[in-house]
């Protein structure tokens, strides 16, 4: 775009909203977070002093930040590996579908505007111990469930809520990008004799990586992020440490232990960690571009 | 189709459908469990089947209130979502249109700067930075008001990014021949650009309509009086009361009610919905 407006202080009028907002409710306070992570506060405010880097010291020692680390990761792999290769699955099948894909289409992606912590509640009626069909029908089995006792059944309950709200989008995903891959190929491949399983395998799989690897990287920041209401709405964290992933930990910290320099501590950790992943996601695009 | 596989299409069809029933499982146990009372949980199995008490629950939980703690009636929460959904949706828009209008369209001093600072905001969700952004709405007394609802919320690196792209793929000419016509820059985004991006903004307002209405921690965070309950939000507070005394079905029923407006706008509006995923994620 070389073609502009001459004008001096018009630009600046329209850009202000968004920067007046962006200065105050996110560079405002995450300023402040950074500030607070070198500091330690008691619990009613009242007086502070400079610790440097003794919150993050204190932190790196506990090991019940390293257990939110493990929940984080078993948590973010669980919900994105099930969520990638079901939605995988279904998509290619409906890609096979000329008539009627449409109508699939609808019926599998509106758990997507399903907010998570509505997915929750939902999963946990169904796993509830005392009364929910499929945590009868397991006990029925002789699997013993519990997720208000047992750690592990706890985790299998939030991944579940949070993957089944995500399938829809890798689902939508998947499905354009198998429409992407030009028909010519996969007629020459079945004219050279490559049955489905092969032409899947062969062709369409390798062609598909890109979406994949972009809908890896979405998932496990979904993950990340975006899950908090699953987890408070069901589990709290718990039983124990269980369910206790880092965004979780900042928040419980923060606002039910109230220490203050420890969940700042936390917040710097997590926004270097969005940043990585950001960069790891800009960079990605730019390939995706040019494939 | 390359060549005719019965078999193939049959599992096709078969695998579909048993994802879509294990998709739709929670929904079917949701509807049937609200329409018993609250007496008929917590003994042996949720019911599986249709009772006759739907009236009498959907009754109590849209005009009388929610239930389980939660004293204001649905409607009134369902009310508060739509506030802060579509105040959110159309503050984004608005904010990010004109930005990216600046930063396109302008040459001034700190412009790559004003991009940048906009960027950031991409790498900080309200989730990492939970307690300090409390504080600063805490200070502007905006607990408990529509203002901090959405406020806080509407700025928009995503949209941004997507406007400047949509102004950037714009023809010179366009430019040209409008301030030969004597056009002004006003008059050019008004007359010109906005007609252009219709479709651009009206697919972001659906996936931005969808984002604000699913808000769950920031309203959980700082509103406190009932009057301003978010539907979302208050689904916490529902399921927070000691365990024998949850009333699944008054529970069950706010959970359809607070899912319905979003997943009618994903469904009816498919099309829109899809192009705005696709684009808001380049």
């Amino acid at each position: 775009m070389t073609v502009t407006f001459p004008h001096k202080t018009l630009p600046w009028l329209l850009v202000a909203p968004q920067l007046l907002v962006t200065l105050v409710f996110f560079l405002w306070p995450a300023g402040q977070a950074i500030e607070q992570a070198f500091y330690q506060e008691d619990a009613f405010g009242l007086s502070r002093e400079f610790v440097a880097f003794e919150n993050f010291i204190e932190l790196l020692q506990d090991p019940y930040y390293y257990n939110s680390i493990g929940v984080t990761l078993v948590f973010s792999m669980a919900v994105a590996v099930s969520g990638l290769s079901i939605a995988l699955v279904l998509a290619t099948m409906a890609d096979r579908i000329i008539r009627g894909q449409m109508v699939y289409q609808t019926l599998l992606i509106w758990p997507y505007a399903v907010a998570p912590a509505l997915a929750g509640v939902l999963w946990w009626i169904l796993f509830d111990p005392a009364q929910g069909p499929i945590a009868l029908w397991l006990e029925y089995m002789g699997i013993e469930w519990d997720h208000f006792v047992n750690g592990g059944d706890a985790m299998v309950l939030v991944v579940i809520a949070a993957t089944w709200k995500q399938i829809s989008y890798n689902f939508l995903f998947f499905l354009a990008g198998l429409q992407a891959i030009p028909r010519s190929l996969i007629e020459a491949a079945a004219i050279d004799g490559a049955g489905p399983v092969r032409r899947f395998w062969d062709i369409v799989f390798p062609l598909l990586s890109p979406t994949a690897f972009f809908l890896l990287v979405m998932n496990i920041v979904y993950a990340f992020f975006e899950t908090f209401g699953v987890i408070d709405a069901t589990t709290a964290g718990g039983p124990g440490q269980s369910t206790k992933i880092l965004v979780y930990k900042v928040y419980e910290d923060g606002f039910v232990g109230l220490d203050l320099g420890g969940s700042a501590a936390q917040s710097v950790i997590l926004m270097m960690i969005v940043g990585l992943m950001t960069v790891v996601q800009f960079r990605f695009i730019e390939r995706r571009v040019q494939y | 189709m390359i060549e005719n596989r019965p078999w193939l299409t049959f599992i096709s069809h078969s695998v579909l459908i048993l994802g879509i029933i294990a998709v739709a499982l929670p929904i079917w146990v949701a509807i049937v469990a609200s329409t018993h009372p609250a007496e008929a949980f917590g003994q042996g199995s949720v019911p599986l089947w249709f009772g006759n008490y739907a009236t009498e629950t959907w009754q109590t939980v849209l005009f009388s209130a929610a239930g389980n703690g939660v004293d204001v009636p649905v409607w009134k929460m369902m009310f508060n979502s739509l506030v802060m959904a579509i105040a959110i949706a159309f503050g984004k828009i608005a904010i990010s249109l004109i930005s990216a209008y600046a930063i396109v369209f302008f040459r001034f001093p700190f412009r790559s700067l004003c991009f940048w600072l906009i960027f950031m905001t991409l790498m900080l969700p309200v989730e990492v930075r939970i307690l300090p952004t409390y504080e600063v709405v805490a200070k502007l007394n905006l607990l408990n008001s529509y203002t901090g609802l959405a406020l806080p919320l509407i700025a928009s690196a995503t949209a941004t990014f997507l406007f400047r792209q949509a102004f950037m793929a714009m023809p010179g000419e366009l430019v040209e021949a409008a301030r030969m016509d004597g056009a002004g820059p006003v008059r050019f985004f008004f007359d010109i650009l906005l007609p252009l991006t219709r479709t651009n903004i009206a697919a972001l307002f659906v996936i931005l309509f969808i984002y604000g209405w699913n808000q769950y921690l920031w309203p959980l965070l700082i509103t406190t009086d009932d009057a301003y309950y978010t539907l979302v939000m208050s689904i916490k507070r529902m399921v927070s009361v000691a365990d024998g005394a949850i009333e699944w079905n008054s529970i069950m029923a706010t959970t359809i009610l607070a899912m319905l407006p979003p997943v009618a706008v994903v469904i009816g509006m498919q099309k829109m919905f899809v192009k705005g995923l696709v684009d808001s994620e380049k």
